[in-house]
């Protein structure tokens, strides 16, 4: 156990800090679930990082990336949050498409889809809930038939994030007739290919942040298959793994957060309730309680590890601590909490309002709870 | 940045493990409550010849120079067990608390001998009857006693294999060791209570699921009911993201900085938070049976009780983490930040 940095990843720190300031936006970006405008924004600024080799770190430099390891991406992470740097349009691509990608797909696929993905060339949405299939997912409708060298897809997918603007999905479908686990296959689609419909949605805070898609008689090649067929109940499972375990929150973004709620307790403090202190350190121990367990599980990743079902219990932490932070700040602000603040300005509310989404996406925290009890305790089902 | 254990670190934690496994059983527990016992003599004896206490003094001293993350990994095992032995206070603090004033003193010699604590923040010392010698705090210095140099009373504590006993001492008898760092003692004791506190919280948690996998209820086994699964997955989550911390706490706490002392009254915190969690959540999932003394739940309860109160209160803790949160920069950057200067 060695808890400092090495001179070679201090050097790194100082190269992402270095292009980041040069390259950040000035000022924020339209958020990308708030337009189009505001998605191709984010687009462009996915392009950017790519100009600097930034788009992935972790990647292959064949597939677009540094082949960096764990620990240099956590430090990519803080830099970039640290930067203020805007929020990763691709997140599904990238973060949670791209890993099982490298983990189950030939090197034909990797070849053809990775590179565009650390790009932003092309974004992804994740389509596997469907309206009677959510929290029990293995109830998923959507069919594939097979005919020749390409799949037809049918069916009805919804609370797809990002899919109002984005380019692909990567969906969940079954062959017809069969029935809970078996049967089932990732594979992807384009959403501007004929037969698709996608209805936005919107969110709670206004804004269109996923889509329902209607698939009717969609041609796609069958090289647009993730794994073998009827393998695809077993890769979304990896893919929930990375989404809870590891990369699609990192923790870089709660401490900066549990940063900016310092700041404002110091600000504000001599009007507040002084007990409110006590929840202003407990949102900055719990950030660095999330950062200390991600280093360990990136530490044991890169010993050899995989990772298990303890992947629950970081979904529901940070789902968890991002609502206290949130509900915090919102205590400080006291009266004004209910006022939309000016354009520029940190959104804690808007913030707040999205932390009540995190203990329902990615697997409501009810099913991690389900999973930790029966998967880590070994409690009957 | 590394944060595995190393080999030797699993062997000796595993080592541990089977020692204090066999050592102390639910059997030993009822044993030396009903005669009123804090203290087993042969199983002390076991720990001491399988070389725990000396594990922090340092070579010079007799010891084996080995660092407070590798005694922790053991104090883990013995919060499993609910070890009632001082090996936490004697052989991780007192003992590393004299041989930095007196690395020659008679009483390392022997490393059966039980150094006791008294310092300033706690209202009791634990263990002062067995002790071969108590360091007391005074004015910011060490003074030493044995304990037939001092008035001890027993005050009853809740836990029924903790002994404790107000002190009343006389510096005209006691040997006086000069000016010392008590906030490292208390760094070291608040780390070594943390790592306790993870093993009790796994304890309860594991006799919770134990439990629930038997009793069956409406036909089925409770564990099987989501709202018996849900408390202890709760439980478990607040052990996951604990435990990394009392581990970099203990990497971190020779700093002896306002970064180290942050981190350790943060793990101190949270894993007597998780423990008293897992606690709770045990005896609720055992229903009356858990109320009562028959089942060793509250064993586990009372210890996580008393250590979460002992050698600073959460507030005291939480005001350590505020000095470092209001003087020091934070951001995404400084999880591993060093003091400046």
């Amino acid at each position: 156990m060695d808890l400092t940095y090495t001179p070679e990843q201090q050097a790194f720190r100082a190269e992402v800090r270095a292009w980041l300031e040069v390259h950040v936006p000035k000022h924020p970006l339209e958020h990308y679930d708030a337009t189009r405008e505001g998605f191709e924004a984010h687009r462009k600024w996915e392009a950017t990082l790519k100009s600097g080799d930034w788009g992935m770190v972790t990647w292959p430099k064949e597939y677009g990336g540094r082949g960096l390891d764990l620990i240099q991406w956590l430090i990519f992470e803080e830099e970039y949050y640290r930067a203020g740097a805007p929020g990763r349009v691709n997140q599904n691509g990238i973060f949670l498409l791209g890993p099982t990608l490298m983990e189950f797909g030939t090197h034909e696929q990797k070849q053809r889809f990775l590179p565009p993905m650390a790009s932003g060339e092309e974004i992804w949405a994740q389509a596997w809930s469907e309206p009677q299939a959510g929290s029990d997912l293995a109830g998923v409708r959507a069919t594939a038939v097979r005919e020749g060298e390409e799949y037809v897809l049918n069916g009805h997918k919804i609370w797809s994030s990002r899919a109002a603007f984005a380019d692909w999905a990567f969906g969940l479908f079954r062959e017809p007739g069969s029935e809970r686990h078996k049967g089932m296959s990732l594979i992807f689609f384009p959403l501007d290919a004929p037969g698709v419909t996608r209805n936005p949605i919107r969110k709670i805070n206004g804004h269109v942040g996923f889509a329902e898609i209607f698939l009717d008689n969609v041609r796609v090649p069958a090289f647009n298959r993730l794994g073998e067929e009827g393998q695809g109940w077993h890769i979304c499972m990896a893919t929930a793994g990375f989404e809870r375990g590891l990369m699609l929150r990192s923790p870089a973004r709660f401490q900066q957060a549990a940063a900016a709620l310092a700041a404002l307790w110091k600000d504000r403090k001599d009007t507040c309730d002084p007990v409110l202190e006590a929840d202003v350190i407990r949102a900055h121990m719990n950030a660095e309680s999330y950062a200390l367990n991600i280093y360990q599980t990136a530490s044991r990743l890169m010993a050899g590890a995989k990772i298990g079902p303890e992947a629950s219990t970081n979904k529901i932490f940070w789902s968890e601590m991002d609502i206290h932070l949130h509900e915090t700040a919102l205590a400080i602000l006291g009266a004004e909490a209910e006022l939309l603040p000016p354009t520029g300005e940190h959104d804690w509310l808007d913030d707040y309002i999205f932390s009540l989404a995190g203990p329902i996406y990615a697997g409501s925290n009810e099913i991690q709870r389900n999973i930790i009890a029966e998967r880590m305790l070994g409690l009957p089902r | 940045m590394d944060f595995t254990l190393n080999d030797e670190q699993l062997m000796f934690a595993e080592t541990a493990r089977t020692l204090l496994g066999d050592t102390c059983t639910p059997d030993h527990w009822h044993r030396m409550m009903q005669q009123g016992a804090g203290f087993d003599a042969s199983r002390w004896a076991q720990i001491v010849e399988n070389g725990f206490t000396l594990l922090l003094l340092p070579e010079a001293a007799g010891g084996m120079g080995l660092s407070e993350l590798d005694l922790a990994l053991i104090l883990i095992e013995a919060g499993y067990v609910a070890l009632p032995e001082p090996l936490a206070e004697s052989a991780g603090v007192g003992a590393p608390l004299l041989a930095s004033l007196a690395p020659g003193h008679p009483v390392l010699a022997d490393p059966a001998a039980i150094i006791a604590v008294a310092p300033a923040i706690n209202p009791v010392v634990a263990n002062a009857d067995v002790a071969a010698a108590i360091l007391i705090e005074k004015d910011g210095r060490v003074w030493l006693a044995k304990p037939d140099q001092v008035r001890l009373t027993p005050a009853a504590c809740i836990d029924p294999l903790r002994r404790l006993f107000h002190i009343e001492w006389d510096a005209g008898k006691a040997e006086d060791l000069g000016p010392a760092d008590w906030s490292q003692a208390l760094d070291r004791a608040a780390l070594f209570a943390a790592a306790q506190g993870l093993g009790l919280a796994q304890r309860a948690v594991d006799l919770a699921v134990a439990y629930a996998r038997e009793r069956t209820q409406f036909g089925k086994p409770i564990g099987s009911y989501q709202a018996v699964k849900h408390h202890l997955a709760s439980a478990q989550t607040a052990i996951e993201f604990a435990r990394p911390v009392v581990l970099a706490a203990a990497a971190d706490v020779g700093h002896s900085d306002l970064h180290s002392r942050a981190r350790v009254s943060h793990a101190k915190i949270v894993a007597l938070e998780a423990a008293e969690q897992a606690a709770r959540a045990s005896i609720q999932v055992h229903g009356a049976m858990g109320y009562s003394w028959e089942v060793d739940v509250h064993l586990f309860l009372k210890r996580a009780l008393a250590l979460k109160a002992a050698w600073g209160t959460p507030a005291f803790h939480r005001s350590r983490i505020a000095a470092r949160m209001f003087a020091q920069p934070l951001g995404a950057d400084q999880t591993f930040a060093r003091q400046a200067g």
